[in-house]
């Protein structure tokens, strides 16, 4: 390297620190704090000088090597070379995943955490398969799918709380629910172009959460609803003393009582659960309607032109994933026993779109990769709870300014003509 | 009579604030044809910013107008900072690229700075003293008496000059024409000669300053701020965007005013709780009604 470059991106480096100090001085450096009345201000400025050093440090370093380029061909060469893999051996690693899932609950090391831990991640995956339908296959970007995660748990746990009828009763209910919401909100706005749908549904999103806190009467406001029925093993209960002229699940297996069991039936209901919506998803893409989807994401156009009526075809899939949402909110809701607003925020639906989008929008196993990655890694950072959501916003811009198709991007047509391979 | 009159005032007010942040995301609109999903969160950082140097030169005791002028100059200054890193972060490598894959940047860049300044500045809302206060009273011999806060002139006349100084910007200027010209056809406005990604910048740097200044207002008017007020003004000033016709830029001043009275006489007459509901309806409707905006031009698909 010559003289000319170091001295160019050494006065690069020292913009870059400039900037850097302007962006961190005011918002890092003076923390304020209300004490008593009014507010003060707490300088930190080691911390800002940390972060400017930083700055500079890697641009410099960036610059030297010009690490730019080679960066970005070895994060997508690796990545490439991984959906390659995973595309070749796509059924293997499906039946190996799902043998995995099967056998985990009664893995020695699995104990009460990783079993919480799997559940989230199981439902975090229903609802990454759910949305991919809208997300993936229809190309319609859904940033208010948690509203329908509201509304499935909400009717369960009304109906249920109200009714007392059995979990799966309650459970197809709120799927229609769901898929009913899904049609109110689609049909006046699915003419919408790409990203104005993101904002309506957004708004639609946000709409659900405000009626949720505000409507007394129904939902119960902030407080949310307690003493939801949890689900039963096909009528027997999981209560260590039944009620009268009831047999709880251990008594009718002889087995001793112990909390695992509703645990470990909660997860192979959800297993199940998000196994169905998979191979629906697989299966519905191989009939009309799903090639439809797939054919709209890639051009309405022509779609339009070739007599495919791009509104209805658009409401189905919002329908039909808009009822996968309900499914897993009920979920959340038997197994949570309590539901408020709170847990409909929209950072839900960034966290379910991110899993989608950094999947490799359309992809099945990307969602299930990326449901594992995001969610674990936010489960190891329990601690650092307050920079987790940084690394989680900069990891999906860093995704999309690498690698804009996701971790796994799964775009190939499900049909080819004469059978080719491209 | 009184109450009608008082909510117009008092939604003028608003909807100036939101006018402002609006520019920003019918500018960017225009001109890359994106959504600035973290505007919202860079109207939030000026607000923080003003926080910040309202309490610094509080302590200083210098006269008040030279106070608010000099907040007014650092919030731009430091949010026009903010503004031209993320573009140049997580727009910029983007170009040309999928739909979208921006849309999607943007919202992690949201996120990001929003738990950015929550960690930086703690999670509680921040309280300010009451900077201007006093106002003119009218209808004193009446049942409702109507305040117009000195305040509230202020927000208002502040906006109406930066209003005529970005109009002369945009319309007059060489500046202001490159950026037309870009939002008309950036590869003919680079084959005439003209620094395209500059343009796009300054595009941001502008958007983001006049946000700043709304920002300034929102912790001047309602003197608290807290980490997450970006996310619902930023719906609403995109709202007022899309209302007015994205795109335009006297379509977004327009739309802000109307979503800001609109919002005001909703919580006035109809519900105080539901006051949120109202801004996302108008959105559904006009999206679905006027997909063009009031002031908008026609978006015609080619193939």
């Amino acid at each position: 390297m010559e003289k000319k470059d170091i001295i160019q991106s050494f006065k690069d480096s020292l913009f870059t620190g400039l900037i850097a100090l302007a962006l961190f001085g005011p918002i890092v450096g003076l923390r304020t704090s209300s004490k008593g009345e009014g507010l003060f201000i707490t300088p930190q400025w080691g911390v800002v000088f940390l972060l400017v050093g930083l700055c500079i440090l890697g641009r410099f370093l960036i610059n030297l090597n010009s690490a730019r380029k080679t960066e970005i061909t070895f994060f997508s060469k690796f990545t490439s070379k991984f959906s390659a893999i995973t595309e070749d051996k796509a059924k293997h690693f499906a039946i190996t995943a799902i043998l995995f899932a099967v056998v985990f609950p009664f893995l020695p090391f699995t104990d009460r955490y990783f079993m919480d831990v799997a559940i989230m991640i199981l439902t975090y995956i229903m609802l990454g398969w759910g949305l991919n339908i809208v997300v993936g296959l229809a190309g319609l970007l859904d940033l208010g799918y948690v509203a329908f995660y509201a509304v499935g748990a909400y009717s369960y746990a009304l109906i249920a709380t109200t009714f007392g009828w059995s979990f799966w009763i309650c459970l197809p209910l709120a799927g229609v629910f769901a898929a009913f919401f899904g049609i109110l909100l689609g049909f006046p706005v699915l003419r919408l172009r790409g990203d104005y749908l993101a904002i309506v549904t957004l708004g639609f999103g946000e709409i659900i959460r405000i009626i949720l806190i505000n409507w007394y009467e129904v939902t119960n406001g902030p407080d949310g609803i307690t003493g939801i029925p949890r689900p039963s093993f096909f009528g027997l209960p999981f209560k260590r003393s039944p009620d009268e002229g009831e047999t709880s699940f251990h008594l009718f297996f002889n087995l001793e009582y112990s909390t695992m069991h509703r645990i470990i039936f909660l997860y192979y209901l959800i297993l199940v659960l998000a196994l169905i919506t998979n191979y629906f998803t697989l299966k519905i893409r191989k009939l009309p309607v799903g090639r439809a989807w797939e054919a709209l994401r890639e051009d309405e156009i022509a779609c339009k032109s070739l007599g495919v009526n791009p509104t209805n075809t658009k409401l189905t899939a919002f329908a039909i994933g808009a009822m996968f949402g309900g499914f897993a909110g009920s979920f959340f809701a038997t197994r949570q026993a309590f539901i408020s607003p709170e847990s409909f925020t929209f950072i839900e639906s960034a966290i379910i779109v991110a899993i989608v989008v950094l999947g490799g929008m359309g992809s099945q196993t990307g969602v299930v990769l990326a449901s594992i990655f995001l969610i674990g890694i936010t489960e190891m950072f329990r601690d650092l709870e307050q920079y987790r959501m940084i690394a989680f916003g900069g990891a999906m811009v860093l995704i999309m300014v690498f690698k804009p198709k996701g971790i796994l991007a799964n775009r190939k047509p499900t049909i080819l003509m004469h059978g080719d391979k491209k | 009579m009184e109450y009608f009159i008082q909510q117009l005032v008092n939604g003028i007010t608003l909807g100036s604030i939101y006018g402002l942040i609006a520019i920003g995301y019918t500018m960017v609109y225009g001109i890359i044809g994106m959504i600035n999903f973290a505007h919202g969160d860079i109207f939030m950082i000026g607000a923080f910013v003003a926080l910040i140097s309202f309490i610094i030169f509080g302590l200083t005791g210098v006269a008040l107008p030279i106070i608010l002028l000099l907040v007014l100059l650092i919030a731009m200054l430091f949010t026009a900072c903010y503004g031209w890193t993320v573009e140049k972060l997580a727009y910029k490598p983007l170009r040309g690229s999928f739909r979208l894959a921006p849309l999607i940047s943007a919202l992690g860049m949201s996120i990001v700075l929003q738990n950015y300044v929550q960690v930086a500045q703690g999670a509680r809302v921040k309280p300010m003293q009451p900077l201007i206060s006093g106002g003119l009273e009218f209808f004193k011999n009446s049942e409702f008496i109507v305040t117009v806060s000195y305040l509230q002139i202020f927000i208002v006349i502040l906006t109406i000059i930066l209003m005529g100084i970005f109009t002369y910007l945009i319309t007059k200027t060489d500046l202001g024409r490159a950026q037309r010209a870009c939002e008309q056809d950036r590869t003919m406005t680079a084959l005439l000669g003209i620094n395209v990604d500059r343009t796009i910048s300054i595009t941001f740097i502008i958007g983001s300053s006049l946000a700043s200044v709304a920002g300034m207002m929102f912790v001047l008017y309602y003197g608290v701020i807290d980490f997450y007020i970006g996310f619902l003004a930023g719906i609403k000033a995109f709202t007022a965007a899309v209302l007015g016709g994205i795109g335009s830029l006297p379509g977004a001043m327009l739309g802000g005013l109307l979503i800001g009275l609109i919002e005001t006489f909703w919580a006035g007459y109809v519900s105080l709780e539901y006051k949120d509901v109202a801004a996302f309806s108008v959105l559904i409707v006009v999206l679905i009604f006027f997909p063009t905006g009031f002031l908008g031009k026609p978006d015609i698909e080619k193939v």
